[in-house]
């Protein structure tokens, strides 16, 4: 089969592989119908994230139809399903909470001292996110094995698009957790940093969830754009001082709870930034973290910190003076994508919530080196790339 | 559940930096024997009764020991082990149940002649609503001291990384029923080892 394979920092090409095949018991075959490139994908593109080797496949937003079962799946040849990234047992302790993203065993018991060693516990599996996270082949693929797929997998109704609900797989639970993460009280102002696709479904779920006004900062014209049409505010960090912007548009008690949607490749040209992007680049530190400090410093006394942006490891001048004295709360983590799937998937049926507006670009897998570089370099128009396997054929 | 450490904490004797702790550990087993000792813990969300009967039966082990070639049962308290070691050796021994008590715990020894000179004990309690505790302890001669215990850390076939891996596999299996692996095909699971 095709498959779409990390070579080298911006070197990712299509490779032909064997086709997968059933390897335990609760396993299915997936053949993917459609597949996107996720912001926290550039990551790996530009090498952020350690522990990938030269042919893994990635990606880990995708869905498609069953094409094989193993025993003691419970799903159906024929059936479609969307896929989440998260590789998640069901049966541990924490699956039994409905963390599932802090699964003790999806992730390869060999593949789990790393991340004992880096974070003092190792976390679920993910697929096509580097060895860190189990060493799965990802989605941008023709075929995909899925394990556990009694417990992760969602089956969609005939008859609805792709491209509405492609988006269960990943962005839209980071989204809506993020917003949760921010525990929402009616009249409260959320502010939101990044409208790539999860903080625009951020911005989405903060109004879903009781959010009064929500305000939206980035510096693509375009993103920003898409952030006013769902009733946030916006703010662009590139013309406007953002700190005081908020505060004043905040009566100066500054917003109820902050969202960071950015992670850890900020951009802008700040000086905390200018020196994350020395040391990242140096490996004297490895996160670029200009939004979260200020989210941190803007957000109201007691407030909440939300941040479902990803971090890989440690960072500098992390303003925990700040977080200490103004008595903020942080909430985090990998998205526990399973226990959000049904009820978003409603939501979706119901017209609630907007998916379809993400996507920019279309296109063949075999394209999709060349939308790794386009969503890279053209991040304003950019907004989604949904590959499309089917195209090829 | 653990050996007694005389430190005055109430850490296990296993965490403390204190010299010497090996040969307590292996005073305090029946039989017990090494200089070395690890231990590995892990919580597994399945009964008691279940986990030890399951771990009882040593013809399961080598399916989440990786790095256990072959078991072979001699009778009810002896059997023969093959253990893979650095460099593509194998290393071979007969152990002697020394003590079990069911659903708690089951020690060991190495008879003489072992390659490996080794004993410990497993034992098992009930976490209630978490399910059951699994810990595991090995004292043992690591083969060219210090130097040969960080070659075999090279090669990962040192005991405190492969019994934490192992207990891991163990919990998969338990909690489960199978042992989770990025491998594409099933011929590729087999390469991999487990």
């Amino acid at each position: 089969m095709k498959a779409l394979a990390w070579h080298g920092k911006h070197d990712v090409r299509i490779d032909n592989v064997p086709d997968p095949e059933l390897v335990n018991p609760r396993d299915a075959i997936i053949k993917v119908t459609s597949t996107a490139i996720c912001g926290s994908d550039l990551h790996l593109y530009d090498a952020y994230i350690p522990t990938l080797k030269a042919g893994d496949i990635l990606g880990h937003e995708f869905m498609g139809e069953v094409v094989d079962v193993g025993p003691k799946s419970t799903l159906k040849k024929g059936q479609r399903v969307v896929v989440p990234f998260t590789i998640a047992c069901g049966s541990c302790y924490h699956c039994g909470k409905h963390q599932y993203s802090a699964c003790d065993n999806g992730n390869p018991a060999d593949n789990q001292d790393i991340g004992q060693e880096l974070y003092g516990h190792p976390m679920s599996g993910l697929f096509g996110y580097s060895h860190l996270t189990g060493g799965y082949a990802g989605g941008q693929a023709e075929y995909v094995r899925v394990p556990f797929s009694d417990v992760g997998p969602i089956v969609i109704p005939d008859g609805v698009a792709d491209d509405k609900v492609l988006f269960l797989s990943d962005i839209l639970p980071t989204g809506w957790q993020a917003a949760e993460y921010a525990e929402i009280e009616p009249g409260d102002t959320v502010a939101v940093w990044g409208c790539g696709p999860v903080g625009l479904f951020a911005v989405q779920s903060a109004f879903l969830q009781g959010a009064e006004r929500v305000i939206a900062i980035d510096h693509f014209p375009h993103r920003l754009e898409l952030a006013k049409k769902f009733g946030a505010e916006t703010i662009n960090f590139e013309e406007t001082a953002t700190y005081e912007a908020l505060m004043e548009m905040t009566g100066g008690i500054g917003p109820d709870a902050v969202i960071d949607a950015v992670g850890l490749e900020a951009h802008g040209l700040f000086v905390d930034n200018v020196v994350d992007q020395i040391k990242a680049s140096t490996f004297l530190g490895t996160d670029r973290t200009h939004a979260i400090r200020q989210a941190i410093l803007a957000c109201r006394k007691g407030g909440r910190v939300s941040m479902p942006a990803v971090y890989g490891g440690f960072v500098d001048k992390f303003p925990l003076g700040a977080f200490m004295e103004k008595g903020l709360t942080l909430k985090t983590g990998q998205t526990h994508v399973q226990h959000y799937m049904p009820a978003l998937l409603n939501a979706i049926m119901e017209g609630k919530i907007d998916t379809e507006f993400m996507i920019s670009h279309r296109m063949p897998l075999s394209e999709a080196p060349k939308g790794y570089d386009m969503f890279k370099n053209n991040q304003n128009e950019v907004t989604k790339i949904v590959l499309k396997p089917g195209l090829d054929r | 559940m653990s050996l007694n450490n005389p430190q005055g904490d109430d850490a296990p004797l296993d965490t403390s930096k204190r010299r010497g702790v090996g040969t307590e550990a292996a005073a305090q087993l029946p039989d017990g024997q090494g200089d070395t000792v690890v231990a590995s813990i892990v919580t597994i969300n399945r009964p008691v009764g279940e986990v030890f009967a399951h771990f009882r039966d040593f013809a399961n082990l080598p399916t989440f020991m990786e790095n256990v070639a072959r078991i072979d049962v001699l009778d009810a308290n002896r059997s023969h082990w093959v253990v893979k070691a650095p460099a593509g050796k194998t290393v071979e021994w007969d152990a002697r149940i020394t003590e079990e008590q069911r659903d708690r715990s089951i020690a060991w020894t190495s008879e003489d002649g072992a390659d490996v000179a080794n004993s410990g004990r497993i034992e098992f309690r009930d976490a209630g609503p978490r399910g059951t505790i699994v810990k595991l302890t090995i004292v043992y001669d690591p083969p060219g001291g210090v130097i040969g215990q960080w070659i075999a850390k090279l090669f990962q076939r040192e005991p405190k990384i492969q019994s934490r891996r192992d207990l891991r596999r163990f919990k998969q299996l338990m909690e489960t029923g199978e042992i989770a692996t990025p491998a594409m095909n099933p011929k590729q699971f087999e390469e991999m080892g487990l």
